[in-house]
């Protein structure tokens, strides 16, 4: 069977292009359709990708813009894999949410394209195998949230937009000279190629890597974000509107993530190895930031917000154990992340609309005395929010501490901390929300039907993910350890010289 | 007698008359335009004479896809024909085409009369043709001005409008001093070496080692200072604000793409070709004008209300992206300024044109609150005028994007990632300033008649009659604005048909 890889990338773009066309009461039915129909896509590559064999599969490579050596690669890998079924998942929950839950805002065929040049923009990012075309999905994913967020936005969303858009391009372009700067002193004066596994064979020389990770680097963290390159977030997450809410926290922030494990530690490894512990630090002071900002701010969206910084986190320093474990359950967090976080913006939505349209924390309360199977509902994302024992979150966030532990010990034990503090943010949503007395304006009303069309299959996910991870983790076992390969190689070099020095001595 | 002619005959030059065809073209489609201009009927004037700027264009365009790809040098080596001449005429040519269906129905051209507007332009081109062509101290001098005395006029074109008449002097001054400092720039060229040839002032640089020769060194600054002005590259830029917005907006829209195109051609042949020995002593200073332009037009564009204001430090910003293509001394880097020249020029033709629409339909001139509400009611303008910044911003799959994607491979292969990395930075703060004006497009609702009261008073200048007569833009606007973001889109996405186009544009200049 052969599947194309161009179809299900540029499959989103198109449906938004039809809603467009078609007359507007049909555009958000085209705009699920579209989504429901890459999500199967993305179900056929995970049942059809060969575990057994690993590696990079259903490959496309055409030269795009020959006079530069930049292709058009695409293709399939242990590490993608998954995240790219993740992508199909939210935006199909976002597709639902826009359908049933959310008001007509006046132009479906504008919102259906935007959404879906957004989901061909990540799809790119996660497929490409071309350094150059991963920096342009990367830098294109944020336009058509630009428009998104200007014509549907929040009061205050011109200056929130920019500061979101500036923050995140300072980060990108940096990348972008990099990246062309990497295919250069790699061709050495030759004809340049930047296929990943092209510039993985000719690594580059020490100083010109140490610049060039840390512009990816600062991009990755920029997105993510990670403290203190949050700045764009309070403004942005406040500005946005739900549907757009969800997937730029559920997807966009594992993007990032993911350019780790798939670009600068193959290409760089030198370099990530020397900064190692700086990267560590970022992680670990984003933990115990977001996590301490998240126990302390007023408004629920902020709280996941903050929330996703410590998250993430979570998922930098599992990636930068160097450990096979901690990138395996990175990779792991990557997903769970993604589809908990998504949930749970619906979710302050929902509970929005039952204190009287405030996503304040101290509007809510006793919510879950009219609402018991929402209630319910929210409590198992709040769980797997928390990384209770029996969620996948526990195993992803139990390995990358296992992998930080044997590596780095001190990161470890600190960022330890941040797990503890999980609970008690993700317990002080719950009840400050659903408990407590009654806020003046709440009006608490069961879960409807239309809501549930968006959280059940979130639910369902979550559940599945429960209950056997490995289908998850599967896959993502050959691609870090080929991820990690040269880095842990360098580490090692590194470490021998060390100790033939001391033995030296 | 016929010893006579005998003996004369040698003396005269050999002149390839099918390799100076643009020219030609050019020129004889000024005379033509000037004397049908004269004509009686109104309506010969008024569609005819466009009609002939058009074709002259045309023309010329057609004469240089004929020339493709030669190296010819013409009139005993004033002029070179050579790649690089004939992609710069292409953008030359092709902001020609656009300035004219701009101007076609524009009050500048009823104002000054059709006839004189478009032969002078035709004029400015073909000085543009001998200024980029020109491989000798005369011919560049006789370029520049051939160039310069037309725009001067057509700046101030809307001569009932007092601030046109201010942009007009106010470019006329400056241009001349400019003018002034290039020709004492030569004449101290001349002096150091005793040539006039581009090829034989590198020689003698070589042979009697001038590299570091006071006189020499005094001549190769003037020079810089001088096309600085002309090329308005900060600390000489003063003028370009107030120049562009106050010049008929399809002459901002000609001057921001052809004058600079030119420009840039004149300065890549001077410097590398004419005292290219004397690398080491112009270097540093053009990366200093490199970098001194790109802050300055990228900080001067925040917080203008004026389109064109922003549009001219916009322009200036892009100058100094397009010095760090030129400081590299590479081939590539001559490759990426034509690209980028090409690519840029499209997304800010596009601009311009939108401005104009919105010039001619509301009361608002080049404000950007007259792009206020322009998603909802004029969604095709405000498509195009949406593409437009984002190429002029960099965003991926616009031309702008590929332009600087090239600038920076050109950089990073010739040793400058640094200065790359300063001027991406750079095009961060341009966000700035182009992204409002898509957010004003989009989000805000019209509020029609109430908009002058939040923003600046409309000015006494403003000669509402001419609003009045043109109510509305034209579909000539709404076409080339399709055109030109329809081209944005595609060669931001299938670039490699541009860099074709300019692979071989070094070849005249034997750079490494």
């Amino acid at each position: 069977m052969t599947i194309h890889l161009s179809i299900i990338l540029w499959l989103p773009a198109v449906a938004g292009l039809l809603a467009l066309l078609l007359p507007g009461r049909f555009a958000r039915w085209i705009s699920l359709l579209g989504s429901l129909l890459v999500l199967a896509y993305a179900i056929t590559l995970l049942v059809d990708y060969d575990r057994a064999a690993g590696g990079l599969q259903y490959v496309t490579d055409i030269v795009w813009i020959r006079s530069l050596g930049i292709h058009y690669a695409l293709g399939i890998s242990g590490l993608n894999l998954v995240l790219l079924a993740t992508t199909a998942v939210i935006f199909t929950a976002s597709a639902i949410w826009t359908l049933v839950d959310e008001p007509d805002h006046g132009k479906p065929g504008i919102y259906a394209l935007l959404m879906g040049l957004a989901q061909t923009a990540v799809m790119g990012a996660f497929l490409a195998q071309d350094l150059i075309l991963f920096v342009v999905f990367f830098d294109l994913m944020l336009v058509p949230f630009y428009f998104l967020i200007v014509i549907w936005g929040g009061p205050d969303r011109t200056s929130a937009v920019l500061k979101l858009f500036m923050y995140t391009l300072v980060g990108s372009l940096l990348m972008l000279v990099g990246a062309i700067t990497t295919g250069v002193l790699a061709a050495n004066g030759g004809e340049p190629s930047f296929l990943l596994a092209d510039l993985a064979k000719t690594p580059l020389g020490s100083t010109a890597q140490g610049w060039i990770f840390l512009a990816f680097a600062l991009a990755f963290l920029i997105k993510m974000p990670s403290f203190p390159f949050h700045g764009w977030m309070p403004d942005g997450y406040s500005n946005m509107p739900i549907g757009v809410l969800a997937v730029f926290t559920a997807i966009l922030s594992k993007v990032a993530a993911y350019g780790f494990l798939q670009i600068a530690l193959p290409l760089f490894p030198d370099a990530a190895v020397r900064y190692q512990e700086l990267i560590m630090i970022v992680a670990v002071a984003s933990i115990l930031y977001g996590s301490a900002m998240a126990f302390t701010v007023d408004s629920a969206r902020l709280v996941l917000g903050y929330s996703s910084i410590a998250q993430l986190g979570f998922i930098v320093l599992g990636i930068f154990a160097f450990d096979g474990r901690g990138a395996d359950g990175a990779l792991l967090q990557a997903t769970n992340h993604a589809i908990v976080a998504g949930a749970l913006i619906f979710v302050v939505a929902m509970l929005a609309r039952r204190a009287g349209g405030s996503e304040k924390l101290s509007d809510m309360g006793g919510i879950a005395k009219g609402a018991p199977a929402f209630a319910a509902v929210f409590l198992v994302f709040s769980f797997a929010l928390l990384a209770m024992p029996g969620t996948a979150n526990f195993v992803a966030e139990f390995m990358i501490l296992l992998g930080t532990f044997e590596s780095k010990m001190v990161f470890a034990f600190i960022a330890a901390i941040g797990v503890a503090l999980a609970a008690f943010y993700a317990l002080r949503l719950y009840i400050s929300a659903m408990h407590h007395r009654v806020g003046a304006k709440v009006n608490s009303f069961e879960l409807t039907l239309r809501e549930g069309l968006v959280l059940v299959p979130l639910l369902l996910v979550v559940i599945a993910l429960a209950l056997y991870p490995q289908f998850a983790l599967d896959p993502a076992e050959d691609a870090t350890s080929r991820a990690l390969s040269a880095a842990q190689q360098v580490q090692a070099s590194g470490s021998e010289t060390s100790t033939t020095a001391q033995g030296a001595k | 007698m016929s010893f006579l002619l005998a003996a004369a005959t040698p003396t005269a030059p050999n002149i390839d008359w099918a390799g100076l065809s643009p020219l030609l073209v050019l020129l004889g489609g000024a005379i033509l335009a000037l004397i049908v201009g004269l004509a009686g009927s109104r309506a010969i004037r008024t569609q005819v004479v466009p009609l002939i700027s058009l074709a002259t264009f045309g023309a010329a365009i057609a004469a240089v896809i004929s020339l493709w790809d030669q190296s010819i040098v013409l009139i005993e080596g004033a002029l070179q024909l050579d790649p690089l001449t004939l992609i710069l005429m292409l953008v030359i040519c092709g902001g020609g085409v656009v300035a004219t269906l701009l101007a076609w129905r524009d009050q500048a051209a009823e104002e000054i009369a059709h006839g004189e507007f478009f032969s002078l332009m035709l004029l400015g081109s073909a000085g543009m043709f001998v200024l980029v062509a020109s491989r000798d101290l005369v011919t560049t001098f006789v370029g520049l001005e051939l160039l310069s005395l037309p725009l001067y006029i057509l700046c101030a074109a809307r001569v009932r409008e007092e601030r046109s008449l201010e942009s007009g002097l106010k470019y006329l001054i400056i241009g001349s001093v400019g003018s002034a400092t290039v020709l004492y720039g030569f004449a101290l060229l001349y002096g150091a070496t005793g040539q006039t040839g581009y090829s034989a002032i590198a020689a003698a640089i070589e042979a009697s080692n001038l590299a570091a020769d006071p006189l020499f060194l005094t001549g190769v600054a003037m020079c810089t200072v001088g096309f600085a002005f002309k090329a308005s590259l900060a600390p000489f830029h003063q003028w370009t604000p107030d120049v562009y917005e106050g010049a008929p907006t399809p002459v901002t829209a000609f001057m921001s793409v052809a004058t600079k195109a030119a420009a840039f051609g004149v300065i890549i042949r001077l410097f590398d070709v004419a005292v290219r020995p004397a690398v080491e002593a112009w270097q540093p200073i053009w990366v200093a004008i490199a970098l001194i332009t790109m802050v300055v037009g990228n900080v001067g564009a925040l917080r203008q209300d004026s389109m064109k204001r922003m549009l001219a430090y916009s322009s200036i910003a892009q100058a100094g992206y397009i010095l760090v293509g030129f400081v590299i001394v590479t081939d590539l880097g001559v490759q990426a300024i034509c690209s980028y020249l090409v690519l840029y020029s499209l997304g800010n033709l596009a601009a311009f044109t939108v401005v104009l629409a919105r010039e001619r339909e509301t009361a608002e001139g080049d404000n950007i609150s007259a792009l206020r509400g322009l998603g909802t009611e004029r969604p095709v303008l405000a498509v195009v005028m949406t593409m437009a910044m984002l190429s002029l911003a960099g965003i991926p799959a616009t031309a702008g994007f590929m332009g600087k994607l090239r600038l920076v491979e050109a950089a990073a292969a010739g040793d400058y990632a640094w200065l790359v990395a300063v001027l991406v930075v750079l095009s961060v703060v341009s966000l700035a300033y182009y992204l409002p004006v898509v957010a004003t497009i989009w989000r805000g609702e019209t509020q029609p008649g109430t908009d002058a009261a939040s923003g600046v008073p409309v000015l006494a200048g403003g000669a509402p009659d001419a609003d009045a007569a043109n109510g509305r833009a034209g579909w000539e606007l709404t076409l080339v604005g399709v055109v030109l973001a329809a081209a944005v889109l595609v060669f931001g996405i299938i670039p490699q048909p541009v860099f074709n186009l300019v692979a071989s544009a070094a070849r005249g200049l034997g750079l490494s």
